[in-house]
């Protein structure tokens, strides 16, 4: 092992990650700080290699090359790409959700954030044993994880469609469910894989209310993806630009819009077309310099 | 097939036309068919073959297949037209809506239960005496036995979406341990039921480990290799099994120690019983009832805690499992160990109601009987499954009492010749219908208010 990065004030270090398909190299010697309490976004054109940074930090993806450290408030660490797929979320506590969401469609609302609290349940239950055998002491888990499933209901609104099938949810709702879901694994860092997409204008007011919410009231940091520049500029702290899996800009939101390679990576090179989108994302082009 | 192709078209005028047209294609597929087929019949004659021709035949046919398909393209247009003009609330179940169906299957489970427990007793009565009464008993027996390994499957397929072509495999192995422990340590029945269901369990994760990183068609495959494989191994190991001479005179079940026999110790004389042979079959009766409703039991509480729901979650969608903390490996592995050890304990219970097994009871047909049960049944429902049981291998019992048919058919009628023609209409009525099984609702396992259902629409089948 290399030496232990500064982690202070850090939840997350990705250093030089690289992400190799065959001949593709989707991310290349990536590195960037996502701060403790921050909601820190990642964008970037299509194809910039986003998603797959995301499925090398949860887990899903082996990264070719790179470390991914995270760091508990109780200055534990955790090296992301040695745990198996699903210790990524049971001890190193990184929560994710899914660009197509991916609900348990035909499991209730309720089932669903229950399934999220697998583990404490499952050790409650004693791996089955005495949850068979109808002992009170899993009654009273079950019972406290109704109720903490309950907060979330209330929380993302869907209370009084608790005993629904999560399939017949509207598209914004199965959104909202899904990141509660999320929540309701204890997560330290939770990544979101284009909470917006799809959501229409009162709804993504109300996703923004819900991460600062997240952010504000619970221990959890927000990574999230996003294309909705509305929300990224809205509630983002730190913003991560990624362009052909290299990074292009970090930095704050105001940083990152003035950054002329951002607009380059988003538009092109042609001028009359930067002051365009620009105009689109709601800045002003006064102090934009020509192209290199 | 052409159904859909049609179905795109506007419904007017035309509408008849095309369903005639089509269903005269059906009868000149059915007379090209016919031709190489039926049109000439072979008979050895004094020079060489004779040819019979069976022209009368082959129209006759032709003509029935467009009669059904004009019949079958009309009710289909009614149906699609009774639809459009009522669209909403269509659920699949006998036409009820989901919560119905939970009511219905619930009541059906305590009468399956009520009807289960008196049987031996309805059946001695009806039948005038216990020895009158053994055949209804005996495929009491039988279909009690497909109960119990159709809801051991249903662990593994029905509700943790994992398709097993080689379930019978468990099977012998649970009846293999009685047969060998028994006749070679005379370890009592008793004994060896919870050992034949542990090394099946362990024979279960042997197979699981290597195995369940494969999804879908390719776990289906290495199952069913998996099944042949013990068989082969059975017919092969002759040192040990016995290969296909099989093993027999397995000692046979006592009542916790007291043998059914007509002596002194015997249990008739032990409680003060005239000694009746039946007396054994009905114990053996009661014996395989306690076992499928013990299976039905850990099933059903299961499914409420924490490893139930993760089995679902499974089914529903592994990645997102994953991104939830859930060790999908072990989760696999213990559905497959536990419908394993269910399927075990049914083999020894197999074994030491025939004395004798052989490789040749442990065929793929019994495995895909036992998951056609499941899938009939609809999958992860309880009652279905016993329904389906009871169809599945009932159904061509009561074929063998259809004698008066010969009256309609003639003398030479054998129904149960027939059998397999009617699992084969009965399967592809049931893929037309019901799709889904006969009970394809799911109960939530938790809910805050009322139980409501969840229509099969919603409910994932698994990708293994």
């Amino acid at each position: 092992m290399g030496p232990v990065p500064d982690m202070d004030g850090v939840v997350l270090a990705v250093e030089h990650l690289t992400m190799r398909f065959g001949g593709l190299t989707a991310v290349g010697d990536l590195s960037f700080d996502v701060r403790r309490g921050d909601i820190t976004a990642l964008i970037g054109p299509n194809g910039a290699g986003k998603t797959t940074v995301f499925n090398c930090i949860t887990g899903f993806y082996k990264p070719t090359e790179g470390r991914l450290t995270l760091a508990h408030a109780d200055g534990s660490r955790h090296l992301l790409e040695r745990l198996p797929n699903h210790a990524v979320n049971r001890t190193a506590r990184v929560a994710r959700t899914f660009q197509n969401i991916r609900l348990f469609q035909g499991m209730t609302v309720l089932e669903n954030l229950l399934v999220a609290q697998h583990a404490p349940l499952m050790r409650a239950s004693g791996l089955s044993v005495l949850g068979l055998l109808g002992a009170g002491s899993y009654r009273r888990a079950e019972a406290a994880a109704i109720e903490r499933a309950k907060e979330w209901l209330g929380r993302i609104d869907l209370m009084g469609r608790a005993d629904d099938p999560a399939g017949d949810l509207p598209y914004g709702a199965q959104r909202r469910l899904e990141i509660a879901r999320a929540m309701c694994t204890d997560p330290v860092l939770l990544c979101l894989d284009e909470p917006a997409a799809g959501l229409n204008p009162r709804e993504s007011g109300e996703l923004n209310a819900l991460l600062r919410h997240i952010r504000d009231a619970h221990d959890t940091s927000v990574l999230l993806i996003e294309h909705d520049m509305s929300v990224v500029m809205e509630i983002s702290d730190h913003v991560v630009v990624l362009d052909y899996g290299v990074k292009i800009a970090d930095g704050t939101p105001g940083e990152v819009r003035a950054d002329p390679r951002v607009i380059a990576a988003y538009l092109g090179v042609e001028d009359e077309e930067v002051a365009e989108v620009d105009a689109e994302v709601g800045l002003a082009v006064t102090h934009l310099e020509p192209q290199a | 097939m052409a159904g859909g192709l049609m179905n795109t078209k506007p419904p007017g005028g035309s509408a008849l036309a095309d369903v005639v047209r089509d269903a005269g294609l059906y009868a000149l597929v059915a007379f090209g068919l016919c031709v190489p087929l039926i049109s000439y019949r072979t008979d050895p004659g004094p020079a060489g073959l004779d040819l019979t021709p069976r022209w009368p035949l082959v129209a006759g046919l032709c003509a029935a297949i467009f009669v059904v398909r004009l019949l079958q393209r009309l009710v289909l247009m009614r149906r699609d037209a009774r639809r459009a003009s009522a669209p909403a609330q269509t659920d699949e179940t006998l036409g009820l809506a989901p919560d119905a169906a939970i009511k219905l299957s619930t009541l059906a489970l305590w009468a399956f239960i009520g009807l289960a427990l008196t049987l031996p007793f309805v059946a001695a009565l009806a039948s005038g005496g216990l020895g009158e009464a053994r055949y209804w008993i005996d495929l009491g027996i039988l279909i009690l036995t497909y109960v119990m390994l159709g809801w051991g499957l249903n662990i593994v397929v029905g509700l943790a979406g994992l398709l097993d072509l080689g379930y019978v495999a468990f099977y012998a192995v649970g009846a293999y341990s009685y047969a060998l422990l028994a006749t070679t340590f005379g370890l009592s029945f008793w004994i060896c039921l919870p050992l034949a269901g542990l090394f099946a369990a362990l024979w279960g994760m042997l197979l699981g480990f290597p195995v369940l990183r494969l999804r879908g068609d390719y776990l289906a495959i290495v199952t069913l290799a998996f099944g042949e494989i013990i068989r082969l191994v059975l017919i092969n190991w002759v040192d040990v099994t016995g290969g296909g001479a099989g093993i027999s005179s397995i000692p046979r079940a006592t009542f916790f120690g007291i043998p059914f026999t007509a002596g002194e110790e015997g249990f008739a004389a032990r409680f003060g019983l005239t000694f009746d042979s039946m007396h054994r079959v009905v114990f053996l009766y009661y014996v395989i009832l306690a076992l499928a409703l013990i299976t039905n039991l850990v099933t059903l509480r299961l499914r409420r805690l924490p490893i139930g729901r993760a089995w679902e979650a499974l089914r529903e969608d592994e990645i997102a499992c994953r991104s939830l903390g859930i060790n999908t490996t072990t989760t696999k592995l213990t559905a497959f160990a536990l419908g394993a050890a269910f399927g075990g304990v049914a083999g020894s219970f197999f074994a030491v109601r025939q004395g004798f097994i052989s490789p040749e009871s442990f065929n793929f047909l019994e495995s895909a009987i036992i998951l056609a049960i499941v899938v009939l049944g609809g999958m992860g429902s309880q009652v279905g499954v016993a329904i389906a049981a009871i169809a599945m291998v009932g159904g061509p019992e009561m074929l063998r009492n259809l004698g008066f048919l010969k009256a309609v058919f003639g003398e030479g009628f054998d129904p149960n010749e027939y059998r397999l023609l009617l699992f084969g209409l009965a399967m592809v009525a049931m893929m037309v219908w019901r799709p889904r099984g006969l009970i394809s609702v799911r109960v939530p396992s938790v809910a805050l208010g009322k139980r409501r259902a969840i229509s099969g629409a919603h409910v994932s089948e698994g990708h293994g």
